[in-house]
């Protein structure tokens, strides 16, 4: 077969993924950029009103917006220390994984597991609970009765964060410790024969070799830690006092989902995804430069 | 290059040849006198009673209207603007007959989802008391029949006012200092449950001030929430939640509810409740040792005006059997059955003189129908209004005059811009 024959019998292969793909990813983005350039409310839905055609008005009219770039700020920062703290988390984990005992790993990954696969809903209800000003388990633990964690930007943020981090660290534990686990023996053998120390060798060898799974698990995160809306909604009910612990998609739900300005919304909605390319790339960009083959 | 640059042309091409879906015309057109009519509800805490009267009246219409069935959704009030906004998009999926809240109703009828009601063949109609049934309309349009009504009162703890000798405050400036004072005295209560996102208990300050949310003119409404007497309001009640009465940490955050539960949690001297609220307060450990006052005006004797509040039924435009629709509204709303779900859920009724029968019967409903019949105000009836709800720009307003983070004036204009914003658009 010659090799132009054997493109197209690749392409033919690969027509119907790429119809999926296209399907599930392209018409909904296509129709959340459409949308974006519309005046496209509730009236203009259920065809009570006529459709206008307002270009970038959206765009200018959310990027005019002092508090979109206030609460833009936030996402960001909030997004970075709850990936940051994953990150950290579930790496210290996972290296405690490998070195301790077959049952005191297997309590370790089914607590994790059970942290995992609680709902968002369910789980930051529980914290809640356990963060009550008067009857949470843990003000009562440290004797500070009365003290509430949601009302305060500062405690609210940190509490969300650790909830965060709490569901999670579990994804970012089990894959390092398979990483870890995939690592020949022979290579850290050979590191310790030449005399390496255990912090040199998880430098020097364990890391670069681990490079390519911390990516994909560093990646994965800030997609989900930006894309934060249950876990900041219902802990601080909506967007806490005065709507200062606000993220991006909180602040997109209630300024124009829940407002039914969905043109608006799907304004927010293409630069969140925007942004999020953006860091990807970037991100893709620096590895590729260390030398990283992707 | 060429390429890009085509690609680049085609998308833009693409873009702007297509639009966004819209559904089609909602009325048909078609008014069928069989067949089944669909029937949305809200759902309650408690649905039976509600469900006992509901089924009494279909069995009463069906008895009348032979081949035609009632089929009855409830529906939970925390998901209705989702089930609502669906149903106007696909008038398919929609109801015939709908219950809906008042504050709703400018939305949906701009939304094209109710249509006009002629209520001048239906002779109970008149005696609708007139502030409510201006709640059911658009443009001096009626778009629904007042099926019940709520207002706020002042609940008080009669064994903390008798234990500090206290009697409750004849005005509302003297709210204030009276809850201060019980909270000095009794450290554990707070001194008036009052809520940062508890917009209708926050009202009445304004109005009772003089001041109001916004203005009509000629139509169109501008904000008044930054005039001078509105700010006077504003103030008055934020002055509620510091910490010598309702610490901000509790308090900033709560809405009706929470602001009604400390109160049933015995934690808090007063708050501000509706006549919807007595079950609950009275399964609760307040029980037996409270009293309920209109809520006081600026002079003694005087009531602050208060939210009306309430539920309307209406007929959905999309329906293909508009006279079995109007019909089972009438008969739903009418005195008869008003009465019957006042027994059975305590919802306060719509017309003049069984609000008048039933609170001869009930002293409890005595500050209830006394702040019904001194006036009561409303929200501004234009569909912008439920984006500034959506919005939650009023209750941020109170929050960031609470928590410190602005004063009074810059709140209240940073609010006034917000909702002109919506107005405008």
């Amino acid at each position: 077969m010659t090799a132009k024959g054997q493109g197209r019998t690749a392409f033919a292969y690969l027509t119907p993924a790429l119809l999926v793909l296209g399907g599930l990813l392209a018409y909904p983005i296509y129709q959340l950029v459409l949308i974006s350039l519309y005046d496209y409310g509730q009236e203009q839905v259920s065809g009570g009103a006529p459709l206008t055609f307002l270009g970038l008005g959206n765009y200018q009219k959310l990027l005019g917006e002092q508090q979109f770039w206030t609460v833009l700020g936030q996402t960001v920062a909030f997004a970075a220390v709850c990936v940051v703290g994953t990150l950290i988390v579930g790496a210290f984990l996972a290296i405690l994984a490998t070195r301790v005992r077959t049952w005191v790993r297997m309590t370790l990954f089914l607590a994790a597991l059970g942290a995992w696969s609680t709902p968002a809903v369910a789980g930051s209800t529980i914290w809640l609970f356990l963060f009550d000003a008067n009857f949470g388990f843990v003000n009562e633990v440290l004797g500070i009765q009365g003290f509430s964690w949601t009302f305060d930007k500062w405690t609210a943020f940190g509490l969300v964060a650790a909830q965060v981090i709490w569901c999670s660290f579990p994804f970012v534990m089990v894959t390092l410790y398979a990483g870890i686990k995939a690592i020949p023996g022979e290579v850290l053998e050979a590191a310790a024969l030449d005399g390496a120390s255990a912090f040199r060798t998880a430098w020097s060898v364990t890391l670069p070799l681990l490079r390519p799974i911390i990516l994909v698990v560093t990646i994965q995160s800030i997609i989900w830690d930006f894309k934060v809306f249950t876990q900041i909604y219902v802990m601080t009910n909506g967007g806490g006092i005065a709507g200062r612990n606000l993220v991006l998609n909180v602040y997109a739900y209630q300024q124009a989902f829940a407002a039914s300005e969905y043109g608006l919304g799907a304004a927010i909605g293409v630069v969140m995804t925007v942004l999020l390319l953006v860091i990807t790339l970037f991100y893709l960009r620096a590895l590729r430069r260390s030398g990283e083959v992707l | 290059m060429r390429l890009k640059t085509l690609v680049a042309v085609l998308g833009v091409g693409a873009v702007v040849a297509c639009a966004p879906v819209q559904s089609g015309p909602t009325t048909t057109g078609t008014d069928e006198k069989t067949g089944q009519l669909r029937v949305w509800l809200f759902d309650e805490v408690n649905r039976g009673p509600k469900e006992a009267v509901v089924k009494e009246a279909i069995s009463e219409f069906q008895g009348k209207h032979s081949g035609v069935t009632v089929d009855v959704q409830y529906i939970q009030v925390s998901s209705r603007a989702e089930r609502f906004k669906a149903a106007f998009s696909d008038p398919k999926s929609a109801p015939d007959v709908a219950e809906f809240g008042n504050t709703d109703l400018a939305g949906y009828v701009s939304a094209g989802g109710f249509s006009e009601l002629d209520l001048g063949s239906w002779s109970e109609s008149k005696d609708l008391v007139p502030t409510i049934l201006d709640t059911a309309k658009v443009d001096g349009k009626t778009y629904g029949v007042p099926w019940f009504v709520g207002v706020r009162a002042l609940y008080y703890r009669t064994d903390v006012f008798s234990e500090l000798g206290l009697k409750p405050p004849a005005t509302l400036d003297e709210i204030a200092p009276l809850a201060r004072q019980i909270r000095q005295r009794k450290p554990e209560l707070i001194g008036i449950s009052a809520g940062g996102k508890y917009l209708f208990a926050a009202l009445p300050f304004i109005w009772a001030n003089g001041g109001d949310i916004a203005k009509q003119d000629g139509g169109k409404y501008t904000a008044t929430i930054d005039s001078a007497e509105a700010k006077a309001g504003v103030a008055k009640y934020t002055e509620l939640i510091k910490d010598d009465i309702c610490p901000p940490a509790t308090c900033a955050g709560n809405g009706g509810d929470a602001s009604v539960e400390a109160f049933r949690a015995g934690k808090a001297a007063m708050t501000i409740g509706g006549d919807f609220n007595r079950k609950s307060v009275d399964a609760s450990s307040a029980a037996g040792k409270y009293g309920v006052v209109p809520l006081p005006g600026k002079t003694p004797g005087s009531v602050a005006p208060a939210f009306a509040g309430g539920n309307l039924l209406g007929v959905m435009k999309g329906t293909q059997r508009k006279t079995l629709a109007n019909e089972f509204v009438q008969l739903l709303a009418s005195k008869k059955y008003q009465q019957k779900m006042y027994t059975a859920m305590g919802n306060l009724p719509t017309f003049g003189d069984v609000q008048k029968q039933v609170s001869d019967s009930d002293k409890f409903l005595e500050p209830f129908t006394k702040t019904l019949q001194s006036g009561t105000k409303f929200v501004p009836v234009t569909p912008a209004w439920a984006k500034i709800e959506a919005q939650t720009v009023l209750p941020t307003m109170i929050q960031e005059v609470v928590t410190g983070a602005k004063n009074v004036d810059t709140a209240t204009a940073d609010a006034a811009k917000t909702m002109n914003a919506a107005f405008a658009s």
